[in-house]
């Protein structure tokens, strides 16, 4: 499994600070080959489709721990459409109760994590799903 | 998508080396042990605690971590965990109050209210602690970004009750160094933070001499993955940093050290857990006499609160989580606690349910009136083991505390991201170690279920109304505040904020009377400090 030649970015939506979750992640698919950039804490929806946007990536990975997730990602996809970023596939790790997965889905995310994965069958899913791009 | 970890192979024994690396003996023996260096409860280095009595004079507090919702919320859950016989209380902010945004703020707007109690002026204060003695309960504030003004809230509810401010008790967590390591809710660069911390910890010594000012926490880098020892060698680093500062302020460290007080998180490993604290209260008594020249005896006392659960607890199997704690209880129990929190089975995904709250907190109860473990001092000092770990612990602190000053001292490592880096590399090593099986949790890396099954009962559910009250009431404070006295309030706390030799205190708690919000004192001080650039490293 390679992610070579992949860009990710990894991004801290909203107010949560447990970025520790979001690191783990950005290092195992650095790791992994992929190319991959971490905005730091506390980042705005629309500043982070705008960074997917301009670094070009093929990916976005959201973590949140706050329970914020359902508006976070719908804003996050919201404004990825506007900013011609439509392409770039959106995955979302975290606290996220069972019930709100499909909700995450429906609202555009295309997979979704938590913290008792295994580090290797998260980067194989992210892996198989930008082979399905 | 979640595989089961079935071929992974049962484990047959247990690890032979701590969670910190420390290669444990077969047996301890009596060679293995110092004598001279653990000394009798009470008395200096402190090793076996700081009371001679230990919990005969008085028993830990309870202290159950709980703020969600609105004011009313909360100060409803307050009540019911009183009437269950909870003897402290601790607040838990939500993400806008504790980055100092006001809840009508845009990135504020989906996180009001989710994960702790939103105060945003003195009208919600109010509200939270309505009908509660403050000054009879000690109350503990999670906060840190914004303490110093959580702080002036709290004096000015206190001041419109006419309750004198000598008699409240409690802590403000007030540690931001650890924020820019693991926590995140940092605002301001370091220096004027620095400050900050420094201007109320001497206001309080003056103002309300038995409450703490600063509770220094190692719980947030721990539960974000690193080991008991680096958790205790990262927080004593960071103390001294603080000791600094106060000292460069010309504060007398044997006056103010009698209020710095520590917390901590309890992880599943028993006997490492105890030996944390042991050999940091020991370690903590030393330095203190050594670098600072501190004779005072009270001065001396590592006084600590800790949280049992977090990262140790799992969303599989959930009611597992009630065992785990109970275990952790204990440990903090023979480690010498002041107040402990013991975390709500559900705690790992959930704001606990009336439910699960109540039996976190007949945990507590269990532990210190049925099992007997409080009833001497110290019941483990002398235990070969025990004693032997507690040297071998202090032993590697030290070791830490060394490569942290090599580097530059913890302000510096922090500033360009070296300890946060470190850490995220630990805890990847961590992740990988129970993915492997070799880090054993029960129900999620061996002896699983074959399906998942929601075992959960009972879900929390947020009161979709409490965002509205919470913004209704705020702009009503707006509406019907003197904003003149506003205005006023801070123009001053700006133009002292310019100076690096005010007290801010006595202005916050000012401009708190004035009902200034958060948002605005907030924004007053980041138009002349500015804020804090992360150091983005991977």
């Amino acid at each position: 499994m390679s992610l070579a030649g992949k860009r990710i970015l990894i991004a801290k939506p909203g107010l949560d600070g447990h970025d520790v979750g979001a690191k783990i992640i950005a290092l195992a698919l650095r790791d992994a080959g992929a190319e991959v950039i971490y905005t730091g804490l506390r980042k705005s929806p629309q500043y982070i489709a705008r960074v997917a946007v301009e670094e070009d990536v093929d990916a976005v990975g959201l973590s949140i721990l706050s329970g914020s997730h359902v508006d976070l990602v719908r804003d996050t996809v919201r404004h990825l459409r506007e900013a011609q970023g439509g392409n770039i596939k959106i995955f979302v790790g975290g606290t996220i109760p069972q019930e709100d997965v499909e909700p995450l889905m429906s609202s555009g995310a295309a997979g979704v994590f938590n913290a008792s994965q295994r580090i290797e069958d998260v980067v194989a899913e992210v892996d198989r799903l930008l082979d399905d791009a | 998508m979640n595989k089961p970890h079935t071929e992974l192979a049962e484990p047959n024994q247990p690890s032979l080396k701590t969670p910190s690396g420390i290669e444990a003996p077969e047996v301890a023996t009596a060679d293995m042990v110092h004598p001279e260096g653990i000394g009798a409860p009470g008395e200096y280095p402190f090793t076996r605690g700081i009371f001679d009595n230990g919990y005969r004079g008085r028993l830990w507090t309870f202290r159950q971590y709980s703020g969600f919702g609105s004011a009313e919320e909360t100060n409803e859950r307050y009540k019911f965990l009183i009437n269950q016989g909870q003897t402290g209380l601790s607040v838990a902010l939500d993400l806008p109050t504790q980055c100092g945004y006001d809840p009508t703020d845009p990135m504020a707007s989906s996180e009001v209210g989710k994960v702790g109690v939103p105060i945003a002026t003195l009208a919600d204060a109010e509200i939270l602690f309505d009908g509660l003695d403050l000054a009879k309960l000690s109350t503990s504030f999670t906060i840190n970004g914004t303490a110093a003004i959580i702080y002036a809230m709290y004096l000015a509810v206190a001041d419109k009750r006419g309750i004198p401010r000598a008699k409240l008790t409690g802590t403000i967590q007030n540690d931001i160094l650890k924020e820019y390591v693991a926590r995140g809710t940092w605002i301001f660069p370091v220096r004027p933070s620095m400050r900050l911390i420094a201007d109320s910890v001497m206001y309080s010594n003056e103002q309300t001499p038995r409450f703490n000012p600063i509770s220094i926490a190692g719980a947030h880098v721990r539960d974000a993955g690193c080991t008991a020892v680096e958790e205790m060698a990262y927080t004593l680093a960071n103390a001294f940093a603080y000791v600094d500062e106060l000292v460069r302020r010309g504060g007398d460290p044997n006056a103010f050290a009698k209020r710095l007080s520590f917390f901590f998180y309890v992880h599943m490993d028993f006997f490492e857990e105890i030996c944390k604290f042991r050999a940091a209260r020991r370690y903590w008594a030393k330095q203190l006499k050594a670098r600072y020249g501190v004779t005072d005896d009270k001065a001396l006392m590592f006084r600590f609160g800790v949280v049992c659960g977090g990262s140790s607890l799992t969303a599989e199997q959930p009611y597992n989580n009630i065992v785990r704690v109970g275990i952790e209880n204990m440990a903090a129990v023979f480690g010498g606690a002041q107040s402990i929190f013991t975390c709500a089975f559900d705690e790992a995904f959930q704001i606990p349910t009336e439910t699960s709250a109540e039996i976190a907190l007949r945990t507590q109860q269990i532990v210190a009136y049925e099992s007997g473990i409080s009833r001497t001092v110290d019941p483990l000092g002398g235990s070969y083991y025990v004693e032997w770990l507690t040297d071998r612990m202090e032993e590697e602190m030290e070791k830490v505390m060394a490569e942290i000053d090599e580097y530059g001292g913890t302000v510096q490592a922090i500033e360009d991201g070296y300890l946060q880096m470190r850490i995220a590399r630990r805890a990847l090593e961590r992740k990988l170690d129970t993915d492997k099986g070799d880090r054993v949790v029960v129900g999620v890396n061996h002896f699983r279920h074959e399906e998942e099954r929601n075992e959960l009962g009972e879900v929390f559910r947020m009161n979709p109304e409490a965002v509205k009250t919470v913004v209704e009431r705020y702009h009503h404070v707006k509406a019907t505040r003197d904003n003149a006295a506003v205005e006023r309030t801070l123009a001053a706390l700006a133009a002292a904020s310019a100076t690096d030799d005010v007290n801010l205190m006595p202005l916050l708690v000012d401009c708190c009377h004035a009902y200034a919000t958060v948002g605005e004192m907030v924004d007053t001080l980041k138009r002349e400090w500015g804020e804090f650039e992360e150091p983005v490293r991977l």
